[in-house]
């Protein structure tokens, strides 16, 4: 919290919001309008990018509640995701439940099955946590292709696509908003979450879990309650991607899946909120950007073209292995940066 | 009886490559704490090299291993001194996810050189077929299995006799009890990957010679880790040995149960390890309990 000249506060309240500072509430506004805006003037392509990348925000920024502010490290965001994409589509086919129903018991549901995944949390630490989650991811695959009864086994689950007041939202603009407000309330409620006794109790745990159970926070419990926490919004992610794309396929939810949102945490910046979404950003426009790359140079320099779809992997590698190196604390460290930088603008203090 | 024969060699040939891709994943571990998840794909780097080498370059069996290997060694050095050293002393998250971007550079790497579609080259490993009694067994797996036991047997002497195998356990022990004693950090962890993508890097020249070239060789590289829980994650004795328990189990449950539960197995035994006895079969007993 960086303090401003000429601000002051009257009211505790106005001191304890989560824009304080005038700068804060402007930035947010510009940004506000600016994706109420961005759909009237996009294109269909970056609508749909859109709607990838503000699902992708609640899915990481559920996963850094976890590994980011709770310090569990967890590589079975994949399966949540599937747990809570085929309960949204399965409630609506089978109990033939509304889809916004469907949905919020999705939630509900992976939120429970987090919390079971978490249960080796009351024994294991750091490594061996990562690799009961990575069996855990594994399972569920085999989940997903082989228990046909309930999945379909490798064949795809289509529904229907869900409607609002009468709209359906099978366009990328229609889905746009319920993307968005789903991104928004992701981000909302967990900024005010670590304002609270349980998520101060979650970052007590990642930084030191003997001095945070001798000060009367149960370790257990508070673990548990991350897992479950995250996993809700693990879910929701899942749900969206299961209503946007109107087809639930179990590609969709591997151990990749997984990596790929661990990714988006590590460059977006572990526990930040704003890195979440940074980082969804983009690791989701990462491949578009090669591709848009590899267009452009098809003319200029074929070879290097033909190379470009082959090089998506190893970039995205690249990219990670560069932030961990030279910026661990990802891009919400640079936009931090960038705003310290303003902040005194043009009375920057150097050191030379 | 001869399926049960036959498949016991096959589990115990792809156990003893599994041996070897973990024997590299505990040598890492063991000196500088890092969980390798790119161990798979320094064997596909292994099987592509070779490919690259005997297939694409023409050279003989005798030069185009060592050249292999050589090569295997060179990229882990570079991976070593590039993107590991700055990372010295980050927390485990960050190992792990940058052993993950090394995995998908790799991944990356070879596609863009040799393309998706699998390869195949002239087998060095004897193609024929053994009869023993009714049961008919694959000449090649049945010599791999010796070849892999004798590396890994090499591997183990020299952690117990060679002077940078004993700095490693000194180093594994106390660190800097080890530093004050003049032993060289950057050198044992730099020989530390040298040896890991040596093993590595035969036991995919090995699964190229027996299953085939191509990109599905680096999902070797997860059943590393219910072979080193099971074995104990600081032991080559405990990677031969859980390499082989897993190698078995895999077949046995394709072969007699199906279902494809033969590719779940392996994890149904981590989960229960980790619940039972965290720290494997011949793993030292100490480990991080909430």
């Amino acid at each position: 919290m960086s303090f401003e000249c000429g601000v002051f506060h009257t009211r505790y309240e106005s001191d304890m919001g989560l824009r304080p500072r005038p700068a804060q509430r402007i930035r947010l506004g510009a940004f506000a309008v600016f994706v109420l805006a961005f759909p009237f003037f996009a294109s269909t392509y970056w609508l749909d990018l859109a709607n990838q990348v503000a699902i992708a925000t609640v899915g990481a920024i559920g996963l850094n509640i976890l590994v980011g502010y709770t310090g569990q490290i967890s590589l079975g965001q994949g399966a949540f995701m599937a747990v809570g994409a085929y309960a949204a589509g399965l409630f609506t086919l089978n109990l033939g439940l509304p889809w916004g129903a469907s949905i919020a018991l999705a939630c509900v549901l992976t939120a429970a099955a987090g919390t079971f995944f978490g249960l080796p949390s009351l024994r294991l630490k750091g490594l061996y946590l990562a690799i009961a989650t990575l069996a855990a991811q594994e399972i569920a695959e085999w989940a997903m292709t082989h228990w046909t009864a309930v999945t379909g086994g490798t064949e795809a689950i289509v529904l229907p696509s869900p409607a609002l007041f009468g709209i359906r939202l099978n366009t990328a603009f229609n889905f746009y908003w319920l993307a968005v407000l789903a991104a928004a309330g992701t981000a909302l409620f967990a900024a005010n979450l670590f304002r609270t006794r349980a998520g101060r109790a979650f970052v007590a745990v990642r930084d030191q879990d003997i001095a945070a159970s001798v000060i009367g926070v149960n370790v257990f419990r508070t673990k548990l309650l991350a897992f479950a926490t995250s996993s809700f919004f693990a879910g929701l992610a899942g749900a969206l991607i299961a209503y946007y794309r109107t087809i639930i396929t179990w590609e969709r939810f591997t151990l990749e899946t997984s990596i790929v949102y661990l990714a988006m945490i590590i460059v977006g910046g572990l526990g930040s909120i704003r890195g979440s979404f940074f980082g969804a950003a983009l690791i989701t426009l990462l491949p578009a950007m090669i591709a848009n790359l590899g267009r452009a140079v098809q003319e200029t320099a074929p070879a290097v073209a033909g190379l470009l779809p082959h090089a998506q992997q190893a970039v995205f590698g690249i990219v990670i292995i560069l932030f961990l190196v030279f910026e661990p604390k990802g891009l919400s460290k640079l936009w931090g940066n960038v705003k310290d930088y303003f902040h005194v603008w043009p009375f920057a203090y150097r050191r030379e | 009886m001869d399926i049960f024969l036959q498949l016991t060699v096959s589990g115990l040939s792809t156990g003893m490559v599994y041996a070897l891709a973990a024997a590299g994943f505990v040598v890492i571990y063991k000196a500088s704490d890092v969980i390798n998840f790119a161990q798979g794909d320094l064997l596909l780097l292994g099987t592509y090299l070779v490919f690259f080498a005997v297939a694409q370059v023409g050279m003989p069996w005798g030069v185009g291993v060592p050249a292999t290997i050589a090569l295997a060694v060179a990229v882990a050095l570079a991976i070593e001194r590039l993107v590991l050293r700055p990372l010295v002393g980050e927390p485990v998250i960050s190992m792990i996810m940058v052993t993950i971007g090394l995995s998908s550079i790799l991944r990356g790497a070879v596609n863009a050189i040799w393309g998706p579609a699998p390869r195949s080259f002239d087998s060095f490993l004897p193609e024929g077929d053994i009869a023993v009694g009714p049961a008919v067994l694959s000449a090649g797996r049945l010599l791999s299995i010796p070849i892999a036991l004798a590396v890994l047997a090499a591997l183990w002497l020299f952690f117990r006799h060679a002077r940078d195998g004993i700095a490693m356990r000194a180093i594994a022990d106390d660190q800097q009890a080890a530093l004050s004693m003049g032993i060289s950090i950057p050198r044992v962890f730099g020989v530390a990957w040298a040896l890991a993508a040596a093993s590595a890097a035969i036991g995919g020249i090995m699964l190229g010679d027996i299953v085939g070239v191509s990109p599905n060789v680096a999902s070797i590289g997860l059943r590393v880790f219910p072979v080193v829980i099971l074995g104990g994650l600081d032991s080559i004795r405990g990677a031969v040995a859980g390499g082989a328990v897993i190698g078995l189990l895999e077949v046995y449950t394709g072969g007699y149960v199906g279902h494809g539960l033969s590719l779940i197995v392996p994890y149904a035994v981590l989960i229960l390890v980790l619940m039972v006895r965290p720290y494997g079969l011949f793993g030292k007993e100490i480990i991080e309990r909430v």
